[in-house]
């Protein structure tokens, strides 16, 4: 058994946990200003409060994860995104003290209302630009970062900033579908319902502009055997979108979410059908960059054990919090 | 070249910043975990009103702090990265995996039941909400071990051979690398130290509330507790501590000659100078102020023992004396106050006065914020002290930079130090408006509005059992 695809599938596991669980999360903060100040801001804050902590856990092992299975690509991305990534981690300080800090000072809660929406807002449209910038390509010399200041910053990486904004929001606003009453559910429904096609306009542009950003996308998708995914692709997501779109209108409050979820992991799937098997699109591949075997075999044993257990009692805790929000939590 | 050692400079003062304040949360949620899960314990034990007050009373402390110390975590766990690639892709092999079973035996585990800690009274059994707390009390203490193995690593590496592409691999066992020659030293000390900055906050908010009066049961029972985990805890750190530095003359002699402030080697016993002026052009202490022998007598138990100076290294492989020794001696004179403040809670016991005499409450009250001096003051000295290593013996910091220029690190550098300051200033007045109001009894859940909220309801207000306003006429005969 390759440790080093086992690791990659695992890094890529935990990227994707993330952006799906913390993606809501963002979403509502992208959304905040949307909501009536008082009792709407409040439930949209209660319905995410009791488990956006571990949500945002698994950033910090896509990125630990990365250090210790695939050092000598984080030692080179980390620096190539210095400036979106201390963005990110800048926005997510506002996002992560909101929760406490707005209920602890109502005289100065809109300022941390504001701080909630614009630290998520930088948060994730840093993140897309990451993924834009590591999709372009990024200039390396021996072992490190040899671009300069602004090689992240195009026409693409904005785009792609843009889209994880949009989708983001359509997962916030999904959630809140689920887990909310009127008025903040009939909300958070208009907005699904824009945010549907808006998503999918910014998957299909995003889509439409990758294989043009480099010659080798093109090669992956349009070459057999790529081919055997590129031509059902579209179809499942337009498909999937058109079952989110007629689900808003339904009684099942939680399919919207699931259906966004798909949504978000066919994208993800592309990605990886993409650049694999780099670990630094077009530059490094995953064994170049690959830790030794003794280390990835250590980390290997506990992962196997632990991730499993993490996913029992993240489970359990959603399950404590099932349901509409109610008047627990903050109000 | 100038522009490199600036570059450098400013990736080394944004480290130090960031972790200086994220250090400042987890070394009060650490104890303030633990502490949550004894009040709880207590409280499902006895079945004391009192105990479940406490609980909520400083639950909603924990809240802010635990919150501060995540956003403030994750900025570190990227800066490895983004600042210190070059230490990232060298030492990832080996420190790599220990942080990565930090995320996901400790992170996960706090993170994971911290909602059900906070929110979830109401919506679990009291069993399953405890063992909640438990979790992220134990959480906090694993986060510790791993994080604690990785930074002793840097300072005692032990287990690792050089690949051809000079990252520093495994070579020998796991178990060995993890428990390197300073890890256990390092590890007691600074939970000790963190259960000592609790007990010191606990303890001044409750010396706060018996200074304005404000003489609930919650207050007697949480100024007790603190004072006592201070009497036992401040002599057992003192004695740690200098086992921890016995450790670090074995395998770090510059760092204690730092700390010393012994430039020259002393053949025949060496002076204790407790106080001077280092100055490391001149390779000398001025106007220094010493106990002959005493240090030899502390380091080697043996007066006359011959100590070894910075003399003995090239001027390139010491340590920045100044800071060292002086950051040293704040943290040995804290911790000597700490345990002297102990001893005068132990005094008042035996008096019965330890509600009564207010000048302990006073000297509770000063040194409530001193295990946050303490601890920064301890890891300024054991950092700045490995200097010019970043892995000691092995990698120097300069070559370990990431490949940023100047202005980069400068806009960065500023930005932290702009959101840090107005984050956290802000977190930490909230906190110290929670700590002025006394725990009492109904307290409030964390998520529950409070009865007063600043300025809407006029005093004197709706509930008198805290002798908020003025002691109630039958609470005043005591």
């Amino acid at each position: 058994m390759d440790l080093t695809v086992v690791w990659a599938f695992l890094i890529a596991f935990a990227v994707a946990a993330y952006v799906v669980m913390d993606g809501f999360d963002l979403g509502i903060g992208i959304l905040f200003p949307a909501f009536g100040v008082g009792k709407e801001r409040d439930q949209a804050m209660n319905s995410i409060a009791p488990v956006w902590d571990g949500n945002e856990t698994w950033l910090v092992l896509g990125g630990g994860g990365l250090l210790a299975a695939f050092p000598l690509a984080y030692a080179i991305i980390l620096p190539a995104l210095y400036a979106p990534l201390i963005a990110m981690l800048l926005g997510l300080v506002f996002r992560g003290v909101a929760f406490e800090f707005r209920w602890r000072d109502p005289g100065h809660r809109r300022y941390w209302d504001f701080g909630f929406f614009v630290g998520s807002l930088v948060a994730t449209f840093a993140q897309g630009v990451t993924l834009g910038a590591l999709l372009q390509g990024i200039s390396i010399e021996g072992r490190a970062y040899s671009g300069g200041w602004w090689e992240w910053l195009t026409l693409f990486s904005l785009l792609t900033g843009v889209a994880l904004v949009i989708g983001y929001a359509l997962l916030g606003a999904c959630w809140l579908l689920w887990k909310t009453e009127s008025p903040l559910q009939s909300k958070a429904r208009t907005f699904s319902h824009f945010l549907t096609p808006t998503v999918l306009a910014a998957i299909g542009a995003v889509s439409l502009y990758t294989p043009f950003v480099e010659p080798r996308y093109f090669e992956r998708w349009f070459d057999y055997p790529g081919l055997i995914v590129a031509v059902p692709m579209p179809l499942l997501v337009a498909g999937i979108a058109v079952m989110l779109w007629r689900s808003l209108a339904g009684k099942r409050d939680w399919l919207p979410f699931l259906l966004t979820l798909i949504l978000f992991l066919l994208s993800m799937a592309g990605l990886a059908v993409s650049i694999w098997p780099d670990v630094i699109p077009g530059r490094v591949t995953i064994w170049q960059a690959a830790a030794p075997y003794e280390s990835q075999l250590f980390m290997l044993v506990g992962a196997l054990v632990l991730i499993p257990m993490i996913l029992l009692y993240t489970g359990w805790a959603y399950w404590v919090f099932r349901g509409k929000v109610g008047d627990e939590g903050y109000h | 070249m100038a522009d490199a050692d600036t570059a450098l400079i400013l990736a080394r003062a944004q480290f130090a910043f960031t972790i200086s304040f994220h250090f400042i949360f987890p070394a009060f949620s650490i104890g303030l975990a633990s502490y949550l899960a004894v009040l709880e314990g207590l409280w499902l034990k006895t079945g004391k009103e009192t105990y479940l007050n406490l609980f909520r009373y400083w639950l909603k402390i924990f809240a802010l702090t635990f919150a501060m110390g995540v956003v403030s975590g994750i900025v570190m766990s990227y800066q490895f990265g983004t600042n210190w690639s070059v230490f990232s892709d060298r030492a990832g092999p080996i420190i790599g995996p220990l942080m990565a079973y930090e995320v996901l035996t400790a992170f996960f585990l706090e993170a994971g039941f911290l909602g059900v800690m906070l929110f979830g009274m109401e919506r679990v059994g009291k069993g399953l909400h405890f063992a909640a707390t438990l979790m992220v009390a134990i959480g906090t203490f694993i986060s510790a071990f791993w994080i604690l193995s990785v930074n002793s690593w840097m300072q005692t590496p032990v287990g690792w051979a050089l690949n051809d592409v000079g990252q520093f691999v495994p070579a020998a066992g796991w178990i060995e690398i993890i428990f390197n020659p300073s890890f256990p030293y390092r590890l007691v000390h600074t939970v000790l130290a963190a259960y000592l900055t609790t007990a010191l906050v606990v303890g001044g908010a409750g010396a706060w509330h018996l200074l304005r009066r404000r003489d609930t049961p919650e207050v007697r029972k949480m100024f007790s507790m603190a004072m006592w985990m201070l009497t036992l805890v401040a002599p057992l750190q003192i004695f740690v501590g200098d086992l921890h530095g016995l450790n670090t003359l074995e395998h770090q002699p510059q760092k204690v000659a730092a700390m010393e402030g012994h430039f020259q080697s002393y053949p025949d016993g060496a002076p204790l100078i407790l106080f001077g002026i280092p100055d490391s052009a001149a390779e000398t202490v001025h106007a220094s102020v010493g106990i002959p022998n005493l240090s030899s007598l502390i380091l080697h138990h043996d007066w006359n023992a011959p100590v070894t100076g910075l003399d003995a290294w090239p001027r390139d492989q010491r340590p920045p004396v100044g800071i060292v020794f002086w950051s040293f001696r704040i943290m040995v004179g804290l911790g000597m106050l700490m345990l002297a403040l102990g001893l005068f809670s132990l005094l008042a016991r035996a008096r019965r006065r330890l509600y009564e005499w207010r000048l302990l409450h006073l000297s509770a009250l000063l040194m409530g914020p001193a295990g946050f001096v303490a601890v920064i003051a301890g890891w300024v000295t054991t950092e700045v002290g490995r200097q010019p290593w970043v892995i000691y013996g092995l990698l120097r910091t300069a070559d370990a930079v990431s490949p940023i220029a100047t202005p980069g690190v400068t806009g960065s550098l500023v930005a932290f130090v702009i959101v840090y300051f107005t984050v956290f200033a802000a977190g930490t007045i909230y906190i110290l408006r929670l700590m002025a109001h006394a725990p009492k009894a109904g307290e409030p859940r964390p998520a529950e509005q409070p009865i007063r909220t600043a300025g809407i309801t006029p005093a004197p207000s709706v509930d008198r059992r805290g002798g908020e306003a003025d002691p109630a006429p039958d609470e005043q005969a005591r």
